[in-house]
């Protein structure tokens, strides 16, 4: 087979496996859209100038959906893969280590881009959220970028997991404390300490790529470029580390 | 002769631990190994290096004509390999993963006829996850042949397996003989090798201290066969022969079994002492191996004590 047709063929297992883990299928899919019925229930959505206030949630939902369905899905799945052997499995085989590890990214893509097309639906559908024509070159190349970014950060960030047990929990300290203050959970002002924090990683600037698109007040498509070079940036630093660190096998 | 495997001086350290030290190892094509030692005798660092997955210190190493140090997709394509530690993908059923793993290789075996091989056409539509240890074993053993190999590992493939789910894949691995395939197999179980495999070779503190058939490593050991039985409190023992105290047994060590108990025997009538449970053993395998990997580990301490 070809390098291609090596790829389709794991992206396509990798995706079977993935639709059948009930855990990866809750967090990945499920999650932010319980987010997006919690804030639209909490914080209300009420139309304000003829826009509904759910059209300034769905950005941080989808932040979050391509954050989940990328370095979070691939830290925990790779690292629990490598303690139960099953890289070390791969790696025995004639497949091409770099075509293994781009199927994993092409599924993270391919999940993102599936997430964004049910959120911005839901989001039309049942809230009411303006979705504007000139806004969606920008959002698919901001959920592109991200995926792919964010992908190699996960993979990079498998490297530092020393089990498959703690993979969740050293996961969940590095993306949390930044959804809070990353506009993911809450946007509004922060302080400038935070912000500067918050700037210096990339979910900010997704988030920011992503409210851009949905932005009522820019007229025109937007080009977040900045945004996209410092998502892009932390995407080299995940594969620099994962070309560096990257384990095939066991830690024991 | 064309050799599949073929190690002389190899070495691994780790620091100043030297992991393996100077193991020569060659098997010949269509040869069934055995590959023995207790934990951390070296056994795996061997096998790792073989395999590609590991750098070595030194040494030279060929696996199938090939350094496996610089060995490349065409050469693992020839390989098979079966890790103990590997679990299948959970979610997918038996006969995906096959066709996953099939693949990964241009031309690779039948899904149905490798699956009914390793004796899993039953399962081909049960979700690996939900397979009973054995089964995931064979379900293991089916991806490493999927790709035809002309050489395959197995890494302990029964451990921690019940005695019939032992005897299930020994039944499996012997069909390999019919395949005509060299298969290196790593075991800590002696009845195991000298079931499955044409030459035992035994590693101890990262050297091989004996290697040959089970009856030649038998001899190796320098264990002789035992005449025992227990005896009374207080009872007598035989004058003309030495006699030790093993578990509770009085043990008298031959190497004329025949002479001996008729000695014995005599001597026993002569005094009407009754010899309760006398027995007639040949030293077992594990005798044989625990004899033969203990003294080095004895030797190889020493060593450590003094470097």
């Amino acid at each position: 087979m070809s390098q291609a047709g090596q790829l389709l063929h794991q992206t396509k297992f990798d995706l079977l496996a993935f639709r059948r883990n009930p855990a990866a299928a809750f967090f990945t899919v499920i999650f932010p859209l319980i987010f997006l019925f919690l804030f639209t229930s909490i914080f209300g959505n009420e139309e304000v100038d003829g826009i509904r206030l759910a059209t300034f949630y769905v950005p941080g939902i989808l932040a979050l959906a391509i954050v989940s369905a990328t370095l979070v899905n691939l830290a925990i799945n790779l690292a629990a893969r490598r303690e139960q052997g099953i890289l070390k499995r791969v790696r025995a085989t004639p497949l091409s280590p770099a075509v293994f590890v781009a199927a994993q990214g092409a599924l993270a893509v391919v999940i993102s881009y599936f997430m964004t097309f049910l959120v911005v639906v839901i989001g039309r559908l049942v809230f009411d959220v303006t979705v504007l024509g000139a806004g969606i070159p920008s959002l698919l190349i901001t959920v592109l970028v991200g995926a792919i970014a964010f992908s190699a950060m996960g993979i990079g960030l498998t490297a530092i997991i020393p089990s498959e047990s703690a993979a969740p929990a050293i996961v969940n300290a590095v993306v949390l404390p930044l959804y809070f203050i990353s506009d993911v959970f809450i946007q509004g002002d922060k302080p400038d300490f935070l912000a500067f924090v918050a700037n210096l990683f990339p979910i900010q600037h997704l988030s920011v790529a992503l409210q851009e698109s949905f932005d009522p007040t820019v007229d025109g498509t937007p080009w977040p470029i900045g945004h996209w070079l410092v998502i892009a940036a932390w995407g080299v630093v995940g594969a620099v580390a994962a070309l560096r660190f990257f384990r095939w096998t066991p830690s024991r | 002769m064309t050799e599949a495997i073929a190690v002389s001086g190899l070495t691994k350290t780790y620091g100043r631990f030297h992991a393996v030290d100077g193991v020569d190892l060659h098997i010949a094509e269509g040869e069934i190994v055995a590959f023995l030692g207790p934990n951390g005798a070296g056994k795996t660092t061997t096998v790792e290096i073989l395999e590609g997955f590991r750098p070595r210190t030194s040494g030279d190493v060929t696996v199938l004509g090939t350094d496996p140090a610089s060995g490349g997709q065409s050469w693992r394509r020839r390989l098979g390999i079966v890790l103990q530690e590997s679990e299948p993908i959970p979610e997918l059923t038996a006969g995906e993963t096959v066709d996953l793993y099939a693949g990964y290789f241009d031309t690779p075996r039948d899904r149905d006829e490798i699956l009914s091989l390793v004796g899993l056409t039953d399962s081909i539509n049960q979700r690996a996850g939900k397979l009973s240890g054995g089964q995931k074993r064979r379900l293991d053993l089916a991806i490493a042949l999927v790709g035809d190999p002309d050489l395959i590992f197995l890494d302990e493939p029964t451990t921690g397996f019940d005695p019939s789910a032992r005897r299930e894949s020994w039944g499996m691995i012997e069909g390999l003989r019919e395949l005509g395939r060299t298969v290196l197999l790593t075991t800590h179980y002696m009845d195991e090798a000298e079931l499955l495999a044409d030459r035992i070779v035994v590693i101890a503190g990262g050297r091989i201290v004996a290697r040959g058939t089970a009856a030649e490593l038998r001899a190796q050991s320098g264990l002789r066969p035992t005449l025992s039985w227990v005896p009374t409190e207080g009872a007598k023992m035989p004058g003309h022969l030495e006699v030790e105290m093993l578990d509770g047994r009085a043990t008298v060590s031959t190497d004329d079994v025949v002479t001996d108990t008729n000695r014995l025997t005599g001597w026993a009538l002569a005094e009407d002492l009754d010899l309760a449970d006398l027995r007639v053993s040949q030293p077992t395998l594990e005798d044989v191996y625990l004899a033969l990997t203990s003294a080095e580990s004895a030797v190889n301490t020493e060593r450590g004590a003094h470097g």
